[in-house]
């Protein structure tokens, strides 16, 4: 296998001397004793005697703590104990996870009568159980300090009932002006009921969904083609060839649903004998998490999407490229379009452009390839976004036209999200009765009469059809922690019906399913699916339009010297910015936190900033410090100035801004001081909000500098070959087709003086072989289906009790994710291939960190893994210095109020202290030790789950099941959130486990990572795939060269 | 004397005979006890009507016996078949259902009736008198003893260095060899030097079995909002353990009973009648006064019927405390390792007060660990483990063939082996 290089940082590519220095010295900083000043411990100012002051005061301290009584406890049993809750053991109950338009089908994990953890609902046929970063970190939300607690009238805290009597009287004073309903996507059928039976008793008044990302030009553009204004069932897993036009399917497109992610990716899932896998080519102006997994990825300027889109067209009805002028784009286009229409039938392109006309071209390119029926289903279609810009404008006029006589707004929140919030606040203050039902005081809810907060999902009733037949439900797993009333039941309320939601739900759904045990049933499963699935259908098409929408693309775009995207971040999205774990959670392309930033290409920072990343000075001037130059950028008379972050995979001329960002402090702790607000920087074209400008003036602003807080360089390792190929191991699909025991043979050759593969264990060392001999844990990762989105690093962070520990920490790298996702760079520069491997403890046999602790705390088990005893770590951080894979955290604060020295917490910023507020501690898992200040902490392989595995095992008297017939006691918090399975544990002695299944069918892709260094790691990897040929690989090698020869 | 032999005779066959009869009846009156107490008691009572009739002479009251065990079995039917006894009866306690007990068999109705008997008749025969306290026999400690032997000892031995210096001295005089003034024995260098290494050392052992023994509160006994006594529910009464303690079965925590499950038997049982019960300094507790406690937390009154949703929970002080980075499991350590509750708990049904029996310490734990073998071969989890299997087979073979017991070491594998003295089995 041809050796290129991966590189983690700019300073990395160029083995720039700080990336030398940092990957020499690991904790950079200076212990902060007090004497820091001195020259020595017993010469400089603070002399010997001090330090026997110190001696002599921590001495009695621990004296006066000795002697201190053991406090009495009070144990308080129930008074009248619920026969189903035992304390101390978990009760799972099936609901559903409703943001907007997403719905995910989970189980809300409740102990002891607090939802603590979300797993994916395995019986739902659309996630297969997996789940997203923002599902993973919803159940935080519930318990989020900044919710309203109570409904209030112009900010007073209102009854019910009095509310409930002003809301009425003056609604049935407003002498028959409509009524408007606006919300974000419903997916519930009952609510729609809901809505309909309120709107009834007030003629005239309307219901409008307003999504903040719309997708306008899908629904348009079907309406206009299939007569149908609708989603139709994308099918990814029947895609031979892929071909998205800017569409991050895998993030954040049609609200980011795991569907895709999980069809994409069984295309993708290779095994010794399975040698083929989907291609997917991508055409974007910024690096997408979806574009990072392409196989091939083209940039264009934004401006020239519709060109892109127009050219494919006429490449798929073999008329080439037109209209293309960049000789590697047209390649490309054409190359895709060669490959769609050798693959017609299997073939899928989609698009994220909000354009109608985009979207019409779009259906003509599926209809040439004969995708209705195969890739694109019509006999369901989806429902996670029917918000149509075009009628939340025409509301804006009517409010501005003061013919709005009241406003109920659930879930939407425009005086943030819409492109002119200016004239819709000035429209929303003509209307005489505003209602707002939205759970925190957003930027819509501060300007309204009237605030009935919702509860959150987790303590509501209700349902969700997010495809049509496929029914998710929704149970209250607590009682509601405050006095808000689920929004649906003061719209029955309000129209006088006599039920309750409750009653409501129970009723619909008893009609449907024909009996109240059927509902009990579906209540239990969580999910109602049609018996067979449908058979996938076409619909006609409709060609009339795509002439005139080809012609209203051809049409010259106004174009700048730079331009600008407005993208949605694959965690944060519109609603994220206040969940403190997704603040955390690095971006998977970026890996930045707490921020947004403007997002330029080397090149551009090269001609903007002088900054060229190629030359060792300028790239560690760049990265080494968090502090990145700020750029203002200009356009349409607004202006905003943002630090410039600089990512290969960036269009040269383009500008990427996330939204999401510039909150108001309202929102939660979590958004003060996180970035800035990108909406008024989207337009509306007349049909539908656009996420791009095409002229922007960009401007370096002298002597400012902003710090971003960016994980990517944090525990760096220098590998001997500096190359990473010893950690990242990838290939192209033709090399494995033709050779695919090419790693295998390459692994033997290099541990053949050891003994060899087979052997090396125990022959590779002179240290004694320690038996495994019942259980020995093991964890197999796929790279071919991990595509970066960051789930499992939430779901350790709610599993595991990882603290957050706010911006300014992780930018002095005391990040404390147990499970990063490394971001791996190769090739070129402009253009990289993107790789992401999930990093954690990697419960190393022969773990180097072991035999350095002074103390014992960090003993290996007979089960094989790497023991951490919290209470045994007097933080001497040896054990980290030596780890290898730089997994191991350390906590440098109190960051949990674990320990009751009061001083211990007083470095750490608010969003810090806010979790550990009274409320947002009732997430904490109680299985899991919160861990005080100075102990090294990891990944534990979630022993507490292994362990209650294992127990009920052995209470049933029976062989622990890990993954026989799809069978599990023991599933990793990490694994279970995965959408695409591609992580899998179990216990390796047993040959019939779903790991040594998975190792024993990739054996020829499995590797180890560092594994010369005999370390033998139980977390084996399976190398990745990408579907290109070797032309590009020689290509790339070319440009390889060039570099080189450069440098 | 004949005459009064074969009196004698008589009277020892007779005696015999009594005791054998009532050994038999008091068998199967011990069997109706526990039927009674598992079945009936939480609606009935022997002397008392509760939510049904007492049941005392029951058997006098219902005129035919076949159809009083087709009652107990299912009183719904007898009522169906329209038996007047049986309507009036139903009827007189406002239709209230009695539980259908489809499964119980005739052998364990006469059981039930004849502890219902021998019941009915104790309670009319005067109550017996409450055995005496158990004198608190004072365990013998010795250390005092050892202490003043040990101060007399070394006064004598000191008198005895002193002695033999001043003889020494007085030799050395009458030798006309010269002698220093004699140091005062508090300024001695090496008495000094004595004292310090024996403070030293008594300090270091106070200071280091000080710093073992933080945190941890063996024998700790406190007193608790009520009185409520082991001795009395566990001992006398037999009630199992897992009866109120659940949890021990199914997760982490034993549990403490909640209030309804007190009440499953104190709504009828009202009034403490059993030996006398006294507290830690010796003073007698009122056991009915206690049970009134309950029924305040309850929310009850005797007579009326109860809602459970009105009753408060109770604030028991909490006994077994273990740090918060140990994880415990009662359900790991009662069902998969068929521990008893008394290995760790010590003799709970003859405690009163109960008071921690074990150290809880982390020695502790690991020395049982280390000792105690688990179910390795009767429970399935443990097939994975193949090289311990085929290694006892090997063991218990060789020993076959050698015609020699097989030691307790090679019998059975201890939590140990299987890993169970690792970190991170219990610190997570």
């Amino acid at each position: 296998m041809e050796q290129k290089k991966y590189w983690q940082s700019f300073g990395e590519l160029n083995n720039s001397e700080a990336y030398q220095q940092s990957s020499k010295d690991e904790f950079q900083e200076e212990l902060n004793i007090p004497f820091e000043d001195s020259k020595g411990l017993f010469k400089g100012v603070t002399p010997r005697r001090d330090f026997l002051k110190y001696l002599g005061f921590s001495t009695a301290a621990a004296a006066v703590a000795a002697s201190c009584e053991i406090p009495v406890k009070k144990a308080i049993p129930f008074a009248n104990k619920p026969e189903d809750i035992v304390p101390g053991v978990a009760n799972y109950y099936a609901t559903t996870y409703v943001q907007d338009g997403d719905v995910v089908s989970v189980l809300a994990k409740v102990r002891d009568g607090r939802p603590i953890k979300l797993e994916g609902n395995e019986m739902s046929p659309l996630t297969g159980g997996g789940t997203s970063a923002r599902v993973q970190a919803s159940v935080l939300e519930l318990y989020d300090t900044a919710r309203l607690r109570f409904p209030t009238i112009d900010g007073k805290e209102a009854t019910f009932n009095d509310i409930d009597k002003a809301i009425g009287s003056d609604l049935a004073g407003l002498g028959g002006a409509p009524v408007v309903l606006l919300t974000s996507t419903v997916t519930s059928p009952t609510t729609k009921e809901a809505i309909a039976q309120f709107l009834a008793k007030y003629p005239g008044s309307r219901h409008v969904v307003y999504d903040a990302v719309s997708a306008t030009g899908i629904l348009l553009a079907n309406e206009a083609t299939y007569g149908k204004r609708a989603i139709p069932n994308y099918r990814f897993d029947n895609a031979k060839v892929i071909v998205s036009l800017g569409a991050d399917f895998l993030g954040t497109w049609l609200g980011g649903s795991n569907e895709y992610s999980l069809q994409y990716v069984k295309g993708r899932k290779l095994t010794d004998k399975k040698l083929d896998m989907n291609k997917h080519y991508q055409f974007e102006s910024m690096m997408s998490l979806t574009g990072s997994n392409s196989d091939e990825r083209f940039l264009h300027r934004p401006s020239e999407a519709n060109a892109v889109t127009l050219a494919l067209l006429s490449a798929v009805n073999g008329q080439g490229a037109n209209g293309i002028t960049d000789a590697k784009l047209k390649a490309g286009i054409e190359k895709a379009a060669r490959d769609l229409l050798a693959n017609k039938g299997a073939a899928l392109v989609v698009s994220g452009s909000n354009d109608v006309n985009v979207q019409i071209v779009v259906n003509a390119i599926n209809e040439v390839l004969q995708s209705g029926g195969k890739t694109i289903d019509w006999s369901s279609t989806v429902n996670y976004r029917q918000g149509v810009d075009s009628d939340f404008a025409k509301l804006v006029d009517d409010l501005n036209a003061g013919t709005v006589g009241g406003l109920l707004i659930y879930g939407a929140n425009p005086a943030y999200t819409w492109y002119d919030t200016k004239k819709f606040i000035s429209g929303l203050q003509k209307v005489r009765v505003k209602v707002s039902f939205n759970p925190k005081a957003d930027e819509t809810t501060q300007l309204v009469k009237y605030v009935i907060p919702d509860h959150h999902f987790l303590e509501s009733w209700g349902d969700a059809e997010p495809k049509s037949g496929y029914i998710s439900l929704m149970q209250p797993t607590i009682s509601p922690l405050f006095k808000t009333r689920q929004w649906q039941d003061s719209l029955l309320k309000w129209a006088g019906a006599t039920a309750d939601y409750l009653g409501f739900v129970k009723q619909y759904w008893i009609g449907k399913l024909g009996s109240e045990s059927a509902w009990d049933k579906a209540l239990q499963d969580g999910v109602v699916n049609p018996a067979t699935e449908p058979a996938a259908t076409a619909a006609t098409f409709n060609a009339a339009g795509v002439a005139a929408a080809s012609a209203a693309l051809g049409s010259a775009v106004r174009k700048g010297k730079y331009e600008l995207v407005i993208y949605e971040k694959t965690g944060i999205g519109v609603n994220g910015a206040a969940n403190p774990w997704l603040q955390e959670l690095p971006d998977p392309v970026t890996r930045a936190t707490w921020d947004n930033y403007a997002v330029i290409s080397p090149a551009l920072a090269k001609s903007l900033l002088g900054i060229d990343l190629a030359r060792n000075g300028d790239s560690d001037s760049y990265e080494v410090h968090p502090d990145k130059p700020v750029i203002k950028i200009t356009a349409n008379g607004k202006e905003i100035t943002l630090p410039a972050v600089i990512i290969p995979g960036t269009q040269p001329d383009t500008i990427a801004i996330a939204i999401g960002y510039g909150r108001t402090e309202k929102m939660g702790k979590a958004v003060v001081g996180s970035g800035k607000d990108a909406f008024p920087f989207t337009s509306y074209n007349g049909a539908s909000v656009v996420n791009t400008v095409t002229d922007v003036t960009v401007a370096e602003v002298k002597g400012e500098t902003y710090r971003i807080a960016m994980t990517q360089t944090h525990g760096v390792y220098a590998t001997p070959q500096g190359v990473r190929t010893e950690v990242i191991k990838e290939m192209p699909l033709s090399e494995y087709q033709k050779h695919p025991s090419v790693i295998l043979e390459e692994r033997e050759e290099e541990l053949k003086p050891f003994g060899g593969v087979a052997d090396f264990e125990k022959k590779g060392t002179i240290y004694t072989y320690h038996d495994k001999p019942g259980i020995h844990w093991g964890m197999s990762i796929d790279m071919n289906s991990c595509f970066g989105c960051g789930a499992c690093v939430v779901a350790c962070h709610a599993e595991n009790n990882v603290p957050v520990v706010g911006k300014a920490e992780v930018a002095r790298f005391h990040d404390m994710h147990w499970l990063r996702i490394d971001r791996y760079y190769s090739g070129d520069m402009e253009n990289p291939n993107v790789v992401f491997q999930p990093m954690m403890c990697q419960h190393c046999d022969n773990a180097p960190c072991e035999n350095v602790c002074p103390v014992d705390a960090t003993p290996h088990s007979s089960e094989g893994m790497n023991m951490m005893a919290y209470n045994r770590c007097v933080g001497t951080r040896y054990c980290a210095n030596n780890c290898p894979y730089k997994v191991r955290r350390f906590n440098w604060a109190d960051f949990m109020g674990a320990d009751s020295f009061p001083n211990n917490q007083d470095e750490l910023s608010d969003v810090v202290l806010m979790m550990n507020d009274e409320l947002t501690r009732m997430v904490l898992n109680p299985d899991v030790t919160v861990r005080s200040r100075g102990v090294m902490e990891k990944c534990s392989f979630c022993v507490q789950r292994t362990q209650e595995g294992k127990l009920t095992a052995k209470k049933e008297g029976r062989p622990l099941k890990s993954g026989e017939n799809n069978e599990w006691d023991v599933k990793t918090a990490c694994q279970q959130a995965c959408s695409t399975n591609a992580i899998v544990f179990g216990n390796i002695n047993d040959t019939k486990s779903a790991v040594s299944v998975t190792r024993a069918e990739n054996h020829y892709r499995l590797y180890r990572t560092l594994e010369e260094i005999h370390t033998l790691p139980n977390v084996t990897y399976l190398a990745k795939v990408r579907n290109q040929d070797e032309m590009e690989e020689k290509a790339e090698k070319g440009a390889k060269a060039e570099t080189k020869k450069e440098a | 004397m004949i005459h009064l032999k074969s009196f004698a005779g008589k009277l020892i066959f007779g005696f015999v005979l009594a005791i054998v009869l009532q050994l038999g009846n008091s068998a199967l009156a011990q069997d109706g006890k526990a039927l009674f107490s598992q079945n009936c008691a939480s609606c009935h009572a022997v002397n008392k009507q509760l939510t049904g009739p007492a049941l005392a002479g029951v058997e006098d009251r219902w005129p035919d016996k076949a159809i009083l065990h087709h009652w107990i079995r299912n009183n719904q039917e007898v009522i169906k078949s329209g038996y007047p006894y049986a309507v009036n009866l139903y009827n007189q306690f406002n239709k209230t259902q009695m539980n259908l007990f489809p499964a119980i068999t005739d052998k364990e109705i006469d059981a039930i009736l004849a502890y219902i008997k021998t019941a009915a008749a104790e309670a009319n025969a005067t109550p017996a008198g409450g055995t005496p306290a158990d004198a608190k026999n004072a365990e013998g400690d010795n250390t005092l003893l050892f202490g003043i032997l040990t101060l007399v000892l070394a006064i004598i031995a000191f008198v005895l260095l002193q002695v033999n210096s001043n003889l020494k001295k007085l030799s050395d005089d009458k030798d006309g060899i010269p002698s220093h003034e004699p140091v005062p024995f508090w300024r001695n260098k090496s008495y000094i030097a004595l004292l310090a290494v024996v403070l030293f050392l008594i300090g270091g052992i106070l200071i280091t079995k000080g710093a073992i023994g933080l945190g941890r509160s063996q024998n700790y006994e406190p007193e608790q909002p009520i009185f409520y006594s082991h001795k009395v529910h566990a001992g006398v009464n037999q009630i199992n353990c897992l009866y109120c303690h659940t949890g021990a079965q199914y997760g982490k925590q034993a549990t403490i009973p909640s209030v309804n499950i007190c009440m499953n038997c104190h709504m009828a049982i009202n009034e403490y009648k059993g030996p006398k019960i006294y507290n830690g300094e010796g003073e007698e507790v009122n056991g009915t006064a206690e049970i009134q406690k309950l029924y305040k937390y309850a929310g009850f009154e005797p007579g009326k019927p109860w809602d459970a949703s009105k009753a408060k929970p109770i604030e028991w002080t909490r006994i077994h405390n273990l740090p918060d980075h140990v994880y415990f499991n009662h359900s790991q350590h009662v069902v998969a390792g068929k521990q008893q509750c008394q290995t760790c708990h010590g003799d709970i049904p003859k405690m009163d007060e109960v008071k921690q029996f074990a150290p809880l310490s982390m020695g502790w734990c690991i020395n049982c660990h280390r000792t105690t073998q688990v179910q390795f071969k009767e429970n399935d989890f443990y097939s994975i483990y193949t090289k311990f299997h085929d290694q006892l087979k090997r063991d218990s073979a060789e020993a076959k063939a050698n015609g020699r017991q097989l030691s307790k070491e090679k019998s059975g594998i201890t939590v140990e082996q299987i890993g169970g003295t690792e970190c991170q089995k219990c610190h997570y």
